[in-house]
């Protein structure tokens, strides 16, 4: 099954408004979460800040906000009915952990989540599943397992609302989610 | 905030002594012997080639009087109502009445003039009365006859607080239904769900109560925090259900009358899929641990649930058989959802579902015959039917997604919630085991997760 990629207009929101804001200098800098080729689809908007000034006017503070601006995105996606981890999940998920390790006072909850395509029971433990994927790899990078909660919303809170392939590969995903 | 009565005061009386002063007069000796016409039943499993003609008068009152249920007069009329829309949902039965029928004077309840209902066509006759007693309490009276022989077939009194009045007719029904079927009676009995309205992206969904008829419906949850998977103990007046209350996705345990609830287990996971076994002394559920989901048991009072599965993937959806002995529950650990069965202590864990596709949310039907799923293939998810065996597999509705069976009491007819394609709206709907008659459930909201009750006592 294809996983498809979407850039989610809400990531690529963030990362245009955190552009604008690179140079105001946060608190605590991130460490780099890639190098530039790694960085998937957010890359160009997060790179060039030259122009964004004129929607830099908010600044962003905050856990979430400094996660969000550090890595490609929050979430991860599957195909139907799986829940492993592919290479474009590990560089998400590495940049993810790196963002954790440097911040280790901040705890985070991993929602798990499925397309509408399932019945309820076993999405709710499929969700587990892909909640648990995420956890599992971020603790295997060395996040502390203890600073990380699963959730599994099973098909109850998708985000693309369609009932086409794209809405329900969408849906299919593992949030990682910081406290504002 | 939940009003139940704590103890429902319907009994079933013998007709002689309630009656005295007003009894109707006493039936007719049995028909002649000689001329037996073939017995009246209905075929409920083969080929039902036309439902079954049947007349339903307005049931007339020996006085009229006024109850907190309102005039007997015209509790005759809605006691019929129920008693037909109950029949005719069975699509057993064609009845006719109470509109349009002649009147029936109360001496006639028991001494039906034949000739008359022979005339309509109808094959059978139901005749009743509600009577005011002194104390309060309602007597509703249910005379079942076949026409052709002109032959009264059963008879039962039901007294009752006004407040129930509709669950005596739905026992008239009941009588109905089961002498001419030869099968169980399922008419009252209750439905738990889960009601929805607002955005598909945030569903508000609360636990929701009513009548298997639509009628009585009330709200048991306020909405605040996502609930699923309702499901009755053999008592009624418990239920298991999951609930995210806290954003911690746990099954509970949900006391209708006092409406207190207490967790199902304290274990520090996710717990859901509950269900009572037949004796209500236990409760299976699933429970996910760092993403492996196997089934578990634990005393319904309470106590350290013990581990039914240990396979590697996701055991879920587990459904005792009606003598408790044993477990039905859908797997992947063979690649895909498929239908298992096991011992009620986890032992001869085997596969009993071979289709094309996949196969979800077995539940196990009261009478023991038959287990209900989900079946997902060919783009669609559709309800069907298989013997514990594996054998006589029926798929009885075909939809863009049908999901999460409930038998009726009787075990003669499934519910189940069917939701929309694109809007992700979902409302209930029954079918019979035909595949034929399919109904849709009235509900003031959306719906899904219904679960039927047992019969009430």
């Amino acid at each position: 099954m294809n996983k498809t990629r979407l850039s989610l207009i809400a990531a690529t929101a963030a990362l245009a408004l955190t552009a604008g804001c690179a140079r105001k200098a946060p608190k605590n800098l991130p460490p780099p979460p890639m190098t530039s080729g790694e960085a998937g689809q957010g890359s160009e908007t997060g790179g060039t800040g030259a122009d964004a000034g004129s929607v830099g006017q908010t600044s962003l503070t905050g856990a979430r906000a400094d996660f969000m601006r550090a890595v490609p995105s929050d979430r991860i996606f599957f195909g139907t009915d799986e829940y492993g981890i592919d290479d474009q999940d590990r560089r998400t998920l590495d940049a993810q952990a790196a963002w954790l390790l440097a911040h280790p006072a901040i705890a985070v909850t991993i929602e798990g989540h499925c397309d509408e395509r399932g019945t309820r029971e076993y999405n709710l433990a499929l969700g587990d599943r892909r909640a648990n994927a995420a956890k599992n790899y971020l603790a295997a990078k060395g996040v502390p397992a203890l600073r990380m909660t699963t959730i599994s919303w099973g098909k109850e809170k998708p985000v693309a609302l369609g009932s086409t392939e794209d809405a329900w590969a969408q849906n299919r995903r593992a949030v990682t989610i910081v406290p504002q | 905030m939940v009003r139940l009565p704590a103890c429902i005061a319907l009994a079933l009386v013998a007709f002689a002594s309630p009656l005295s002063a007003q009894a109707p007069p006493a039936p007719p000796p049995a028909a002649p012997a000689g001329a037996e016409p073939p017995p009246l039943e209905v075929d409920i499993v083969g080929g039902i080639s036309a439902p079954m003609p049947i007349a339903i008068p307005v049931m007339p009152t020996p006085a009229s009087a006024s109850t907190p249920a309102g005039e007997t007069a015209a509790l005759g009329r809605q006691v019929a109502e129920i008693v037909a829309a109950d029949l005719k949902s069975s699509g057993l039965f064609n009845p006719s009445g109470p509109g349009g029928l002649p009147p029936v004077a109360f001496p006639q309840v028991a001494a039906p003039d034949f000739a008359i209902w022979s005339g309509t066509g109808a094959q059978a006759l139901v005749q009743g009365f509600v009577q005011a007693n002194g104390d309060g309490k309602l007597t509703v009276g249910c005379y079942l006859y076949d026409t052709a022989a002109k032959s009264e077939l059963t008879r039962q009194g039901f007294v009752v607080a006004p407040a129930l009045w509709r669950r005596a007719a739905h026992k008239c029904a009941d009588m109905v239904y089961a002498r001419l079927t030869g099968e169980g009676p399922y008419f009252d009995s209750r439905v738990v769900y889960v009601s929805e309205t607002g955005p598909k992206s945030r569903r508000i969904k609360r636990l929701a109560i009513m009548d298997q008829d639509g009628a009585s419906h009330r709200f048991l949850t306020n909405g605040q925090a996502i609930v699923l998977t309702p499901r009755f103990a053999p008592n009624q007046q418990t239920i298991v259900y999951m609930s995210y209350v806290g954003d911690k996705p746990r099954a509970y345990v949900y006391d209708i009358g006092s409406g207190r609830q207490r967790l199902l287990v304290s274990q520090p996971y996710m717990t859901f899929a509950p269900r009572f076994s037949p004796d209500g002394r236990w409760v299976i559920f699933s429970m996910s641990v760092n993403g492996n989901t196997d089934i578990y048991r634990v005393a319904a009072a309470g106590g350290e649930p013990q581990r039914l599965t240990n396979a590697p993937g996701i055991d879920t959806g587990g459904s005792y058989s009606p003598d408790g002995r044993r477990i039905v529950f859908e797997s992947d650990r063979g690649g895909s959802q498929q239908l298992y069965l096991m011992d009620a202590d986890g032992a001869n864990q085997h596969r009993i579902s071979f289709g094309a596709g996949t196969y979800a949310t077995p539940v196990w039907s009261p009478r023991g015959d038959l287990i209900a799923f989900t079946r997902i293939g060919g783009g669609g998810f559709r309800i069907g039917i298989i013997a514990p065996d594996g054998g006589g597999e029926k798929i009885l509705t075909e939809a863009w997604q049908d999901e999460g069976p409930s038998w009726s009491p009787n075990g003669r007819v499934i519910m189940f919630f069917r939701t929309a394609q694109g809007s992700g709206r979902a409302d209930l709907w029954s079918v019979d085991l035909t595949g034929v008659n399919e109904r849709r459930i009235p509900t003031p909201l959306d719906g899904s997760d219904p679960a039927w009750s047992p019969l009430l006592p």
